[in-house]
């Protein structure tokens, strides 16, 4: 615990040194020898920050195992967690207590939240890509059928999405500069002003004035997932393209932010790396963030792996065969990287206790008994009439899917369902001004 | 303008608890006169349940987020608005002055009236309010005729910037939005209640109903609740057991305290009771 109090002595201060790692083989010192995907690309902004130094120290001065059940108490008893605390919800210890945590979360969440759900749809617009992602289905290295909407086609797709109620979009892209560029994503944004009130951006990160741009033809709130804060890892599982360069992703969130966005999510691709030290790792930098930008809404998105259409390939396989992920780790059990439903939940569950003030949204990746079970007990978001190939909604499919989703279910459905659970659906809760 | 007047008419009515309310007692904001000095927040509990909760809590007036409101779309939160009452649409979302300027005109222009609660808030963990910026938005918005109800954290020099600014009420937090956790700012909103010539209206962590009751025993004017009645087992029922702590703290404002709840005891028989008058 030493370490841990040390850290979090340190960590409370105003300024924030960088906390040395006391581990062999940690991110700081395996980022001496894997500079590649720490350097930044021409054209890539850099912003003046030391959240990335701060976060992975907290990353690796984390232990998961050495948490006790008496550690799991003492955070459930505060009132508001430290992010060692919120440490001890993500532990190995704190699995016997999912219980206790899933009471107080849904009591964070009502007070916070009432008893409303948002819902929302996301739009892929075009799936060209040009990293090499090994886990993702829009990797470049896949044979997929690679596709774009135009600006007719666009508007057909969120007439009908709108006509189904929604008025709360997430515009979707594959990461291709050059076939889907800032152009074309503020068109997408202006056109969807004319149906939605609020709408969120999940593409490549881009620099300040790009998400000025962006906000300024309508769109609020930007999505960047880190995938993994594990650096080696990350080096790994994104071999080629602007994204492999960690920093530059690690930063988007700051970006957007001082583009004027109104708000950020946060997440990890549940899985890929240690999925504790990394879900721990996109909590902590959350919580910086937020400090640093008390104005910025914060949410949290949780996406575990799923299969995806790779040739003659499928990632499950590669996450379940032997019992090892796809890293070759041992002990991943029968999901990849371990993450269970169980896991996933505490996860969940972790997240609302540490900042019940969050969003969180629940993904189609998700079977329809888990997302309808915990959208009352910690999500206050989740996707509805979800397709994730392009188009599909107002026209045919343009383009394949980047994963297979679990929860298929129209609005009507998830709305009917949210209403039997004594919720409520909320279509519209934004005023662009 | 109004400060209390203790003033124990037997004249008239407002809406009675048993048929018995001996009192003419209204709370008076831009020249309106309510009966119920209970505002209901409209967030957070299901719209089908709106029209119980109002009836149990006996309120004439409830907030609304302008954000909320679906006009032409789904389940727009106007539409389960009873009639007769008065609307309080918020300026939730604005994150400055001119936002919320800009959202109080939306609402006007949406038929919600000319009554406004003013809420600049740009602290998305706490969300506490913006004393500087809503002061700039209550100026601006009570020179356009609004009926301006800013909702603040309870500091005396800010209070009278809103009063001075136009305010109708001023509506101090007793603790952060959603906390439940009662008058943590009792002493500051006393000071208000001291010294400021305007309705005082906690607005906000209100968690049970006797802290609505401790709160109107001190002499604030109303209360306003949202959380506590939506998180409840039974929101409509609870929404009547605050009506009846309103009540009941209001009642026992204008009957004044008894001396047991001064801050010292005072002595049965008198300490100076040894004094002789003829020396």
């Amino acid at each position: 615990m030493d370490n841990w109090e040390k850290v979090e002595r340190v960590y409370s201060c105003v300024h924030l040194p960088i906390v040395r790692c006391h581990k062999g083989g940690s991110n700081i010192e395996r980022r001496t020898s894997l500079q590649a995907s720490m350097e930044y690309r021409e054209g890539m902004e850099v912003i003046s920050s030391d959240l990335l130094e701060r976060v992975l120290a907290l990353r690796d001065s984390y232990r998961p195992g050495e948490f006790t059940g008496a550690d799991v108490e003492r955070a459930l008893a505060r009132e508001r967690l430290s992010v060692m605390d919120f440490g001890a919800l993500l532990s190995v210890a704190a699995a016997p207590f999912l219980e206790q945590m899933a009471v107080r979360a849904q009591r964070e969440r009502g007070r916070f939240f009432g008893n409303g759900v948002g819902l929302y749809t996301p739009l892929y617009i075009a799936n060209y890509c040009e990293n090499g992602c090994t886990y993702c289905g829009f990797s470049c290295r896949n044979r997929i059928r690679r596709g774009k909407l135009s600006p007719e086609e666009m508007e057909r797709e969120m007439c009908s999405i709108a006509g189904t109620g929604l008025r709360e979009i997430l515009i979707l892209t594959g990461e291709s500069r050059k076939v889907s560029g800032p152009a074309y994503i503020g068109d997408a944004v202006r056109l969807a002003r004319r149906f939605f009130t609020t709408i969120g951006l999940e593409t490549y990160p881009v620099n300040v004035d790009e998400y000025r741009w962006f906000q300024e033809c309508g769109a609020d709130f930007v999505s960047v997932y880190q995938e993994t804060y594990d650096v080696g890892c990350y080096e790994r599982v994104h071999p080629e393209g602007a994204k492999r360069c960690f920093p530059y992703r690690f930063y988007a969130q700051e970006r957007a932010l001082l583009g004027g966005m109104r708000g950020v999510a946060f997440g990890v691709l549940l899985g890929l790396g240690e999925w504790r030290e990394d879900a721990f790792a996109a909590g902590a930098h959350a919580f910086l963030v937020q400090r640093k930008f008390p104005r910025g809404e914060i949410s949290f998105s949780f996406p575990r792996l799923r299969p995806f259409k790779q040739g003659t390939r499928d990632n499950r396989q590669l996450a379940t065969d032997n019992g090892e992920d796809c890293f070759g780790n041992e002990g991943a059990g029968s999901f990849a990287g371990g993450v269970g439903e169980r896991e996933l939940l505490q996860a969940i569950l972790a997240f609302r206790v540490f900042m019940p003030f969050a969003g969180i949204a629940i993904s189609t990746r998700e079977r329809a008994g888990f997302r309808d079970r915990v959208v009352g007990l910690a999500a206050t978001k989740m996707s509805a009439g979800v397709k994730v190939g392009v188009g599909g909604h107002g026209i045919g499919a343009k383009g394949d899917e980047q994963f297979a989703i679990s929860d298929p279910r129209s609005v009507e459905e998830i709305r009917a369902m949210i209403g039997e659970g004594g919720l409520q659906c909320v279509f519209r809760d934004y005023i662009r001004v | 303008m109004e400060k209390e007047g203790h003033s124990l008419s037997t004249v008239g009515g407002q809406h009675d608890i048993a048929g018995q309310w001996p009192i003419a007692d209204p709370l008076v904001l831009g020249g309106k006169a309510f009966g119920s000095r209970f505002i209901l927040g409209s967030g957070k509990f299901s719209l089908k349940d709106t029209a119980a909760v109002i009836e149990n809590a006996g309120v004439e007036m409830v907030t609304l987020a302008l954000r909320r409101a679906n006009e032409g779309g789904e389940e727009n939160i106007l539409d389960f608005m009873p009639e007769g009452l008065t609307l309080l649409p918020n300026t939730s979302g604005a994150r400055n002055a001119q936002e919320a300027v800009r959202i109080a005109r939306l609402a006007r222009e949406l038929g919600c009236g000319d009554f406004v609660k003013v809420e600049v808030i740009h602290d998305s963990k706490y969300l506490m309010p913006d004393n500087h910026e809503t002061v700039k938005a209550t100026e601006a918005l009570a020179g356009e005729g609004f009926v301006v109800l800013p909702y603040f954290y309870p500091d005396l020099i800010a209070a009278r910037e809103l009063a001075r600014a136009g305010a109708a009420a001023v509506m101090p937090l007793g603790s952060p939005i959603g906390s439940n956790k009662g008058l943590l700012t009792k002493y500051f909103i006393e000071m208000l209640i001291e010294e400021i010539e305007l309705p005082v209206i906690v607005d906000a962590g209100i968690g049970c109903p006797s802290q609505a009751c401790e709160a109107m025993e001190i002499g604030v004017a109303a209360v306003m609740a949202n959380t506590a009645i939506a998180t409840a087992g039974d929101v409509a029922l609870m929404a009547r057991a605050f009506r009846l702590a309103v009540e009941a703290g209001r009642a026992a404002y204008l009957a004044g305290l008894g001396r047991v709840m001064e801050r010292h005891g005072v002595a049965s028989s008198p300490l100076t009771g040894f004094l002789s008058r003829d020396n």
